[in-house]
């Protein structure tokens, strides 16, 4: 079964226990709010139509809801939430395993990096880089774009992360902000098909130029052959028997 | 241009081929088409422990019209095939190509779309090296074999002769290693008699 | 069958920068019989393409110099020519047999790639500090190694696209042996697939220490011939040092992390600013210079080694000092730990005949969890983490995101050669074309990690 960011088996973050069970208040990942998750897999084995007997074939796996951290966040982490503010462009912010995540809204993204940029209380003025997501069963918020921000003055880690749905898959470009996006969000444009808006040459860089299709999303296909050994032939790998 | 265009017949072609054959094969000059992993093990069997220079061809030839032998070493990706193809063409005859690492021969362990399945898609390959990298060892035996297909190559019209007889051998050959070749049916044999 | 030729011949064509001729492999005569003279007068820029295909690009980086003369204005870099899908491929496999896929990345550095990984899984599985000490050394001594041999590697080449080819012969010797030690601890030269999520797939053979040992005795040694030999030697200062320049501010800009953030001077590393496997308790310097060019990087990467030699007699010293009998190397944890021991038998190499006979005759749990780990996989509960390692060139994190199943659902590795590679164009603008070489050199780009 699917286990929530809270079941960590047993272990706790550095910064203090995991979200959802501050004041012995049940996590929200039972019952409804399970259910309403939108489905990441169903049936087991590979089985997709017929329910076998064993009636793993009719197995659905909903994705985890998407539960906020409550305050006090532990450690540094409410140090930097503090003097980050923002509250209305800051729509959820999980710390979770020793890692603190702003969901931040895209239209204020920019502003938002900026800030973090230059204000020396937070002063992160390393971006380590962009790296996209793609959601297929979340509709209405299919791609998501991750910003790794490093503090080296304070020590200090922390990202971000942006979502846009597939319909309009536009975010802000943070090259005017930390000019070493520049070749991550062409990597991202490439692979995801996320347009960053006000990117200064936003075209593919590691597929051909004439390629058409975004490779690393979830509804592109692996693209393998099948192979002939000894005279057998194995599918390609997203073809094959999967036994999860 | 060239011995081709000279050739002799009969006895005298056995011994030119002979002579070519032994000349071609110890002055080889690879045009190292380094790509990933096996072009690290390349570059190895270039070192000191595993010596290339044994065959005179640590003078790797980084412009591919004074080359002879393509060792393409690594994964092929679609971006890179054409350009495999342009160096293959800038190459003159006569010239080989050693396909090393599994990457190369067969697309290896990266089924996918961004990987040619074999750089035999592209340029005709002699000799496939698997490995994922090849040890130097295994690169210099396959060296050696290709050295020695190099020796026993045939010109002019017994050339076109080995060519048929290659290709009908293939033919013959079973896919599974251990079950034996496929004979010609023997009371058919007896009636060309 | 004729194969497609390109246009042969030269032709030119009217663009908004002026008169433009593309010449594709013919004589330069006919160009010069077309060409007008006032062209040829004001002096027109040269766009030479530094192809896939080159002995200095360190693989295949294809450069486009736009020149005046002798001087680089423009360059631009197209990459992807290695392109190989490794994240993708690693969403169709099991979190273990992504291991084997990651170590592919960036190939000359196989044991950091493997550890960042592991690292952001066993931070998704809530196992950081569960993993076995003699695991976190073992690992720590790998990485050493690989930051020592991942270094004359790159500053081999350096050193023969320089003319310098002494420098890259002595380093590969050397760097053989680095390569026979990783053959007998994990059985391969290249691309191990040796750490894994919990710890270690096996231990150290016998052995091992001995060798280590060795390996500290003529290791230093050599790399002292190889400093005597290019440190003070004229030709090679006059080509590396001032050129290639980028200070801290352009550094911080471009993201550039690894031995061309400390050849600015900030000394910041990983392994001191937020340890992983231990590293906290270990003694060793980061070395800074403060020079920001070709020249720096290049004292900044030797002197890494030598720290790396120290770090590594460390290991050896805790390796030797563990008496226990019970000492694992993969965490004990039958629903994670990879459970067979392989080993060498008359039929060749498998699971050993003891782990057989645990799982057949005496424990039925430990059989089914062999059959399940190794077929589904352990699951990860959901949830992102990114934990990034000081690696020979810098800062390389997998950002790791898990939907709670037994296949990783995006994994993307921030490798430190894409980042650093984007800062080639502040390198070489304004310099000579003969500049360039170094600059890529000092930059030490391995290109399966910038394309992936």
């Amino acid at each position: 079964m699917t286990a929530g960011p809270e079941e960590t088996h047993g272990a706790e973050g550095p910064q203090g226990p995991a979200p959802g069970e501050a004041d012995g208040q049940l996590p929200a990942r039972r019952g409804r709010d399970r259910l309403e998750a939108p489905v990441v897999r169903t049936g087991m084995f590979g089985v997709h139509d017929t329910p076998d007997t064993s009636g793993y074939g009719r197995l659905r796996v909903h994705r985890t809801p998407a539960l906020s951290s409550p305050r006090p966040y532990g450690g540094y982490f409410d140090t930097i939430a503090d003097a980050l503010g923002m509250e209305e462009a800051i729509y959820r912010v999980v710390a979770d395993r020793g890692e603190l995540t702003f969901y931040v809204k895209r239209e204020r993204l920019t502003e938002v990096a900026a800030k973090l940029r230059d204000d020396p209380a937070l002063a992160f003025e390393l971006c380590t880089g962009v790296s996209g997501v793609h959601y297929l069963e979340d509709t209405g918020a299919e791609l998501h774009a991750v910003y790794h921000l490093a503090s080296i003055t304070h020590n200090r880690r922390v990202r971000l992360e942006v979502t846009a749905p597939d319909a309009d898959p536009h975010i802000p470009s943070l090259v005017g902000v930390y000019p070493t996006c520049n070749w991550h969000e062409r990597e991202t444009w490439d692979f995801f098909g996320l347009i960053f808006d006000g990117h200064p040459a936003l075209t593919r860089i590691q597929m051909p130029d004439d390629w058409k299709g975004h490779p690393q999303r979830k509804d592109y296909p692996l693209g393998g052959i099948p192979v002939e050994y000894r005279g057998a032939t194995i599918p390609p790998p997203d073809e094959r028997r999967n036994y999860s | 241009m060239g011995l081709e265009e000279k050739l002799p017949s009969g006895v005298l072609l056995t011994s030119v081929e002979k002579v070519a054959g032994w000349a071609r094969a110890r002055s080889v000059w690879p045009a190292t088409f380094g790509l990933a992993c096996c072009a690290m093990e390349l570059m190895m069997t270039g070192g000191p422990k595993h010596d290339l220079a044994r065959f005179g061809m640590e003078r790797a030839s980084n412009t591919p019209r004074q080359a002879d032998l393509m060792i393409v070493a690594g994964r092929v990706s679609q971006k890179m095939a054409p350009v495999l193809r342009q160096i293959y063409d800038q190459m003159s005859d006569p010239k080989w190509v050693i396909s090393m690492g599994v990457c190369a021969s067969s697309g290896g362990m990266f089924n996918n779309y961004a990987i040619v399945q074999g750089v035999d898609h592209i340029v005709p390959v002699d000799i496939y090296l698997p490995g994922c990298p090849p040890r130097p060892e295994m690169l210099l035996d396959s060296i050696v074999k290709l050295h020695d297909k190099i020796e026993n190559m045939k010109l002019g019209k017994n050339r076109e002769r080995q060519i048929t007889e290659l290709e009908q051998a293939r033919l013959r050959m079973s896919p599974v290693r251990s079950l034996p070749v496929v004979e010609a049916d023997p009371v058919v044999a007896e009636a060309e008699l | 069958m004729s194969i497609p030729q390109a246009p042969a011949g030269v032709t030119d064509s009217e663009a908004t920068e002026g008169r433009i001729y593309t010449v594709s492999g013919d004589d330069w005569d006919e160009l010069h019989s077309t060409l007008e003279t006032e062209d040829f007068v004001s002096g027109g820029q040269l766009v030479i393409n530094m192809g896939p295909q080159h002995p200095s690009t360190h693989g295949v980086l294809r450069l486009i110099l736009t020149l005046d003369g002798e001087t680089v204005t423009e360059t631009r870099a197209s990459i992807g020519y290695l392109h190989t899908g490794i994240e993708k491929n690693m969403e169709y496999r099991t979190w273990t047999q992504g291991v084997t896929f990651c170590t592919r990345m960036d190939y000359l550095m196989p044991f950091f790639n493997e550890a960042t990984y592991c690292l952001g899984v066993e931070r998704l599985l809530g196992i950081e500090d569960k993993i076995p000490e003699r695991a976190q050394i073992i690992r720590v001594m790998l990485m050493e190694f690989n930051r020592i041999s991942s270094h004359l590697q790159g500053i081999g080449p350096m050193g023969m696209e320089l003319g310098a080819t002494t420098i890259f012969l002595q380093g590969l010797r050397l760097r053989e042996r680095i390569l026979d030690l990783y053959e007998l601890i994990t059985g391969l030269r290249m691309n191990h697939a040796y750490i894994r999520p919990g710890g270690l797939v096996q231990d150290l053979p016998p052995g091992t220490l001995e060798k280590v040992r060795e390996f500290l005795g003529y290791g230093p040694k050599l790399l002292g011939d190889l400093r005597k030999l290019i440190d003070a030697n004229p030709v090679f200062i006059g080509r590396t040092k001032g050129v290639a320049y980028l200070d801290l501010a352009g550094c911080m800009a471009l993201g550039v992390t690894g031995p061309m953030l400390r050849a600015t001077g900030l000394p910041w590393d990983l392994r001191k600013s937020q340890p992983y496997c231990g590293y906290e308790t270990y003694e060793f310097n980061v070395p800074t210079v403060d020079t920001c060019d070709a020249y720096g990087r290049y004292l900044v990467r030797m002197d890494e080694m030598d720290e790396s030699i120290k770090i590594i007699k460390q290991c050896a010293d805790r390796l030797a000092a563990r008496r226990s009998a019970d000492d694992p190397v993969m965490i004990r944890d039958a629903k994670i730990g990879w459970p067979a021991q392989l080993s060498l038998g008359p039929d060749g190499l498998g699971p050993s005949p003891e782990h057989i006979a645990h799982i057949m005759g005496q424990s039925m749990e430990a059989l089914i969890h062999h059959f399940k780990i190794i077929t589904e996989g352990f699951r990860v509960p959901a949830g992102q983490a990114y934990v990034p390692v000081e690696s020979a060139r810098g800062e390389l994190g997998a950002h790791v995101v898990s939907d709670g199943g037994t296949r990783p659902y995006r994994v993307h590795f921030r490798d430190p050669s894409f980042t650093n590679l984007q800062s080639i164009a502040a390198l070489c603008e304004g310099g000579m074309v003969a500049d360039v070489i170094p600059a890529i050199a000092s930059i030490d780009p391995v290109m399966g990690g910038v394309d992936r």
